[in-house]
């Protein structure tokens, strides 16, 4: 397997490229041919990537080794000292499998319910996937810059033309797009300013050799220009409202990839470049983030209780959920401030640590089942007016019994993913920053409350009236008398997640051994 | 020997996960299902009392040395958290209640789970999709509940929730199978989601359900947050590791600064967060909203979660975590006294409210909530062993109540519809049927002539509610309870506890007499018949544990019946006690607190009888309590208007907050992103007209060709994008980072 152990990674990155290129030379009119030919070809990928963590779990987990494999360094553009430097760890290796996953589902999905410029949907489809792969291996800043505006390109148009028109997909691609390139513009900013002070552009060695390490300020500027890009991207309170306007407006499969891996990216960047490189800013204004990852928490909380459209709703649950992300980053910074031998702060750190990498994990999975669920209910019903449903638990029981797992996996039911990473995500607040954590706690409560109240409740329980709402369709599109139940297609992309969602509950250190890693590596090296 | 059979403790929870089997494979065969269900309850039990027996047989290994077998489960930074099965006196204790009651409510259920009366309506109604008809009237033909294998499924999965939560060598461990019941919990009492009221301001199941698990979430996050502030300071969970000496020690000694109160015992801070949790899982004042509306789930799942495991897991998790309740250091505890305020206040609060209530579930609802502050108080004055005593006595017969009471819905149910179908026979056109509560007690009287089996097993576990004397179970507990109240010197405690129980006993008579005696006050109650034997069984099994259960726990101080027994229970709850740091002996006999818990209970029996008894009420009298309270029973039906309370203050608010929230978002923080847009809009465009006007132009009118090659190229520049500012605008820094540089 020495093939594998030095191109894996790259398979994975550009194997969905070269698919995206070979759909565009199918012909246009053979839609079953590209369609089959799109989830056949997503497969390699998530087969490597399953291969990728069994291999990291093995050689590098179990073993104790840890750290940074599978690497590769070629020169890319001399001149410039950029080179072409990837790898995976910890980190990484579990977020390249969901991408995978998310993927793989996305476009098996779509093969159902996309109907027009099949052609084009696909590619971009593949080519998205290219972007989010490169960034979770990338080591080297121009690369991962590179990455970063790839992903960007594909999601414009997915959301501007497979869009919703009564939702302003227009509006929303162009929010979308250049409110993440303004925040762009700031990182390269900052990556130059990088490499002006260290001559390299490699996230290692410039993290080994520190980045402006004689000059506080250039570091504080170039950590802020690094946050407010991958702030935006998280999307981290204030610059979330980008969120809810692309998701509603983006087709199903584009929301689920958007909340399930884009977001991630943002958050990965913290971790990968701010932490390592910054870590003297980030020792400082760790309570910054952490605070706004509690305003995010308790915010987005709030405003999703309010929501009256299903999608909008789902979204600001992103916004939400993505704070406890921020809040465990930055507890764990901010622990980075006092002695790690007192009180087991240690281990401590590494439980907030723990307690994002495994949010964005695990947001990953139920979110992106949550906006399936939303494609599942919008096929038929043509509308997300929560208020136009009710009682459709007893007519559509396999949905209810599907959407009962992503929800109260969401709103942390232990038994179930999404607590293990609200769990350790306070357990590390709670002993750095407590009064942060407290606040935080609050949105726990909202969340259930909105979960509960707003989805379930009002499309689910009570009586059904067959009166309230009257065009529904089958999922082919032909005119029914109510909602009809989960298709097979449907149960087929939100089972596995249902699975992983209830396997990770049960029993979540067959995630957490791949990010405890990282973070007792990370901690030991900053601390 | 026995150690291999503590080694069966991890297996205590799983044979119940049979849930999963039922929701994937027998879903459709409805009678499969609850079969598989009584097989997985079985096997829990036969477990969960091989292991509870050979506890109580082997005292010197379950109390001085319990098993203990846990596996690394979580890495966290460089150590391990642990989870395992613990098996001591007071799991073995729970294990043998929870054991016996899962099963027997299993058994009811399979009689009591028919096809409901509301959903007759519905089918009349012709409102359901043609597939969902079919269902509900295959299921009608069956005569079972639509839902009827889902609720098999439900209630296995709880099940597996409070044995796991018994077994649990840890806090969070039980943490998880406490949050699990709640899930369970939720799905129960909104599991006739369709259900609606003719009065719309009646809560409906599942709003019920929602109001039940936001209100015990909100205990749950103090809960959590004590969790995570015991772990952060002991570095550990497992009670074993958790009770030695040292550790209390350290944790009573580490002192937290709270805002406002100022510096306090860690040990305290943790204690009173942890009982949140029980506060919000028991119901006790002031999160106990939920658990009457609770009882819109169907009665099985009011006696088995909300009368004798789930809301009594509260009152374990105080027990078991006693040890960090009483590590304090000077002075006062104020964690105990807490509890103990807690406790008393809502045993007799909730009594109150128990008067003037008329539905025969809520009535049983608040006396839950009241007798588990009786064992919350206990737990306060150091009553440990007392407090247990109750809890077990307590789920006997609060079980048998419960489903005497389900029982009792159940004919008059029954009744009713004989009753309407005799009417339609005599004359179809029949007034606009009124809705009819089968619930109200009002609409009952003289049950116990039609419903033998149900009425004297409903006596039974009244009497012992009530605490008949000498007899019942109730009686010893509670006596107990009050006896050690007297004896530390809790007088405040005492009389509270005393006055409670004169209420019980009274409210209690007052449902017996309401319902089984006098003459029938409906058409329905007058045509109720006798459950069947799957229902009627269980009932007579509890009963006998409502009587004989407690006479294992009379201390042997007493005169004359002391030594018959022989205080086993009492006697290895003592020496379980002595392990968890209290000292336990047996009170000496004392005739005056025997003596007020005797004249409590036989007093209110009294009164119940003068004013139910005596001169049983008729068809459409009014309470006559209602006429003599006045305004004071107003107060009481409407719950000291809690309800509205908790509407203006918690939940009016919050919706506002949330409008408030995201109105906020769409016009402030949106806007703002907006308004930025729009001038990086408004400035291309400016910028290009400028351009366009004052350079291309000008330039078009000097020189054709050369200005029309500018003007493509700077329209190329200047086209509004984006993008292109941008690359011009880092250009320019990246000029002036270098000429940092330089001038650095």
């Amino acid at each position: 397997m020495n093939f594998l152990d030095n191109s894996v990674l790259t398979l994975i990155t550009f194997l969905p490229l070269i698919g995206s290129i070979v759909v565009l030379l199918l012909p246009k009119n053979n839609e079953g041919l590209i369609k089959r030919f799109s989830v056949l070809w997503s497969l390699i990928p998530l087969a490597l990537s399953v291969w990728l963590a069994a291999d990291y779990f093995m050689n590098y987990v179990a073993t104790g080794v840890g750290g940074m494999a599978y690497e590769i360094r070629v020169s890319w553009i001399p001149s410039l000292g950029v080179n072409y430097h990837v790898g995976a760890d910890g980190l990484s290796v579990p977020l390249i499998f969901l991408t995978a996953l998310l993927t793989t589902l996305g476009i098996y999905y779509s093969t159902r319910v996309i109907r027009t410029r099949v052609r084009e949907f696909f590619a971009l489809f593949l080519f998205l996937a290219t972007g989010m792969f490169g960034v979770f291996i990338a080591l080297d800043l121009v690369l991962f810059y590179v990455f970063w505006e790839i992903g960007l390109v594909p999601m414009y148009f997915m959301i501007g033309i497979w869009g919703q028109e009564k939702d302003r997909p227009q509006y929303a691609a162009i929010k979308f797009f250049l409110y993440t390139l303004a925040g762009s513009v700031f990182m390269l900013l900052a990556i130059i300013g990088v490499y002006l002070s260290t001559g390299t552009f490699d996230i290692i060695d410039a993290a080994a050799k520190g980045v402006w390490a004689n000059m506080p300020l250039y570091a504080t500027l170039s950590f802020w220009a690094f946050f407010v890009a991958f702030a935006i991207k998280v999307p981290a309170w204030p610059f979330h409202t980008w969120l809810p306007d692309a998701h509603t407006a983006a087709p199903t499969a584009g929301s689920v990839i958007l909340a399930g891996v884009l977001l991630k990216l943002g958050a990965y960047g913290f971790l990968r470049i701010l932490m390592p490189m910054f870590t003297d800013s980030f020792r400082q204004f760790g309570w910054v983030v952490a605070l706004i990852g509690v305003i995010g928490i308790v915010y987005g909380a709030f405003v999703s209780l309010a929501q009256k459209d299903l999608k909008r709703l789902i979204a600001y649950s992103s916004v939400s959920h993505m704070g406890y992300v921020l809040l465990g980053i930055g507890a764990a910074a901010w622990a980075l401030n006092f002695d790690p031998d007192q009180g087991g702060l240690f281990d401590t750190a590494a439980m907030a640590l723990n307690g994002a990498t495994l949010q964005m994990f695990f947001h990953g999975l139920i979110t992106g089942a949550l906006f399936f669920l939303v494609g599942v209910i919008y096929e038929r019903a043509h509308t997300r007016d929560l208020a136009k449903f009710g009682g459709l638990s007893g007519l559509t029981p396999y949905f209810y019994a599907t959407m009962m797992f992503a929800g109260f996996a969401s709103l942390g039911l232990p038994g179930l993913a999404g607590f293990w990473a609200e769990f350790f995500t306070f357990r590390g607040a709670f002993g750095v920053v407590p009064i942060l954590a407290v606040v935080g706690v609050i949105g726990i409560v909202i969340t259930a409350a909105y979960i509960l109240y707003r989805i379930i409740q009002n499309v689910f329980l009570g009586p059904y009236d067959a009166k309230r709402w009257t065009h529904w369709t089958t999922i082919e599109g032909e005119h029914a008398d109510g909602p009809t139940d989960m298709a097979r297609f449907e149960k087929i992309t939100l089972w596995p997640l249902v699975f992983f969602m209830i396997l990770f509950g049960v029993l979540p250190s067959l995630v957490l051994v791949y990010f405890n890693q990282f973070a007792v590596e990370t901690l030991r090296a900053l601390f | 020997m026995s150690e291999s059979i503590f080694n069966l403790a991890w297996l205590i929870p799983l044979p119940t996960l049979l849930a999963f089997f039922i929701i994937f494979f027998t879903r459709e065969n409805k009678r499969l299902s609850s079969t598989v269900a009584l097989i997985g309850v079985f096997v829990g039990w036969l477990l969960s009392w091989v292991v509870a027996i050979s506890a109580f047989r082997t005292p010197e290994r379950s109390l001085v040395e319990p098993f203990d077998l846990s596996i690394p489960y979580l890495p966290t930074g460089a150590s391990f958290f642990t989870m395992g099965v613990l098996v001591d006196g007071l799991t073995a204790i729970m294990l043998f209640m929870v054991g016996i009651v899962l099963a027997m409510i299993f058994i009811y259920s399979t009689g009591y789970m028919t096809f409901p009366g509301f959903m007759e309506e519905l089918l009349g109604k012709g409102s359901l999709p043609p597939f969902v008809q079919a269902q509900v009237e295959e299921a009608k033909a069956q005569n079972l509940d639509p839902k009827y294998s889902r609720f098999f499924a439900f209630i296995s999965l709880f099940a597996t929730g409070m044995l796991g939560l018994v077994v649990a060598d840890n806090l969070l461990m039980l943490f998880i199978f406490w949050e699990i019941m709640g899930l369970c919990s939720y799905l129960l009492i909104g599991f006739w989601y369709n259900k609606t009221y003719p009065d719309p301001k009646q809560i409906t199941p599942p709003k019920a359900g929602l109001k039940a698990f936001i209100t015990t979430r909100v205990g749950d996050v103090l809960l959590l947050i004590g969790l995570v502030y015991l772990w952060l300071y002991t570095g550990q969970l497992n009670f074993r590791e958790l009770f030695q000496p040292e550790v209390l020690e350290h944790l009573a000694e580490s002192v937290m600064t709270l805002p406002v109160i100022g510096a306090v015992s860690a040990a305290v801070v943790i204690s009173i967060l942890i009982f949140w949790g029980s506060i919000g899982k028991s119901a006790q004042f002031p999160l106990h909203v939920w658990l009457p509306d609770a009882m819109e789930g169907p009665t099985p799942v009011s006696a088995l979660i909300h009368a004798a495991t789930m809301v009594s897991a509260g009152v374990y998790l105080i027990a078991r975590m006693w040890p960090v309740f009483n590590a304090y250091e000077h002075g006062a505890n104020g964690a105990a006294m807490f509890v103990t305020f807690i406790g008393a206040f809502t045993a007799l609060f909730a009594a109150t409210i128990a008067v003037a209530q008329n539905d025969i579930k809520r009535v049983l609802a608040y006396s839950t909530i009241s007798q588990l502050g009786y064992m919350f108080a206990a737990l306060g004055i150091g009553a440990w062993v007392a407090a247990i005593f109750h809890l077990i006595m307590h789920a006997f017969f609060k079980a048998l109540l419960f489903l005497g009471s389900g029982s009792v819905i159940h004919g008059v149910e029954h009744g009713h519809h004989h009753a309407h179908a005799h009417n339609h026979d005599g004359d179809d056109h029949h007034k606009e049927e009124e809705y009819f509560d089968p619930q109200d007690m009002m609409n009952m009287g003289g049950l116990l002539r039609r419903m033998p089996a149900t009425g004297w097993t409903f006596i039974i576990g009244g009497a012992a509610l009530s605490g008949f004397p000498l007899i019942t179970a109730g009686f010893w507990s509670k006596d107990l309870i009050l006896a050690e109240a007297w004896y530390t010197g809790h007088t405040l405690v005492f009389w509270t506890l005393a006055a409670a129980a004169l209420l019980t006993a009274f409210y209690t008579f007052r449902q017996i007499f309401l319902t089984f005696f006098g003459q029938p006050r409906s058409e329905a109650a007058a045509h109720a018949p006798e459950s069947v034997k799957s229902m009627t069984a269980p009932l007579m099994v509890l009963a006998v544990f409502a009587i004989a259960a407690g006479w294992s726990g009379i201390e042997t101080t007493w005169p004359i019946v002391g030594n018959v027994v022989g205080n086993p229970l009492g006697h290895f709850m003592g020496e379980l006690a002595e392990t968890y740091g209290l000292h336990y002996k047996e009170l000496p006999f004392n005739p005056m607190p025997v003596g007020i818990s005797v004249i409590a209970a036989l007093g209110g029996i009294f009164l119940a009888w003068l004013v139910y008894g005596r001169k049983p009420l008729q068809a459409g009298d009014v309470d006559p309590l209602r006429r003599w309270l006045g305004p004071v029973h107003t107060v009481l039906r409407n719950k000291y208007y809690f309800d509205e309370l908790y509407y203006f203050i918690a939940v009016r608010p919050v919706l506002w907050l949330a409008r408030f929230a995201a109105r906020f978002d769409r016009g402030v923080i949106d806007a703002i992103v907006n308004a930025v847009g729009s001038f990086g809009r408004w400035l291309a465009r400016s910028l290009r007209r400028f351009v366009d006007e004052y350079i291309i132009d000008a330039a078009v009118n000097g020189t054709g060709l050369v200005a029309h090659a500018t003007g493509s190229v700077l329209r190329l520049v200047q086209n509004g994008q984006i993008q292109q500012y941008l690359l011009i605008m880092l250009l320019a820094v990246l000029v002036l980072m270098a000429a940092v540089e330089f001038i650095f």
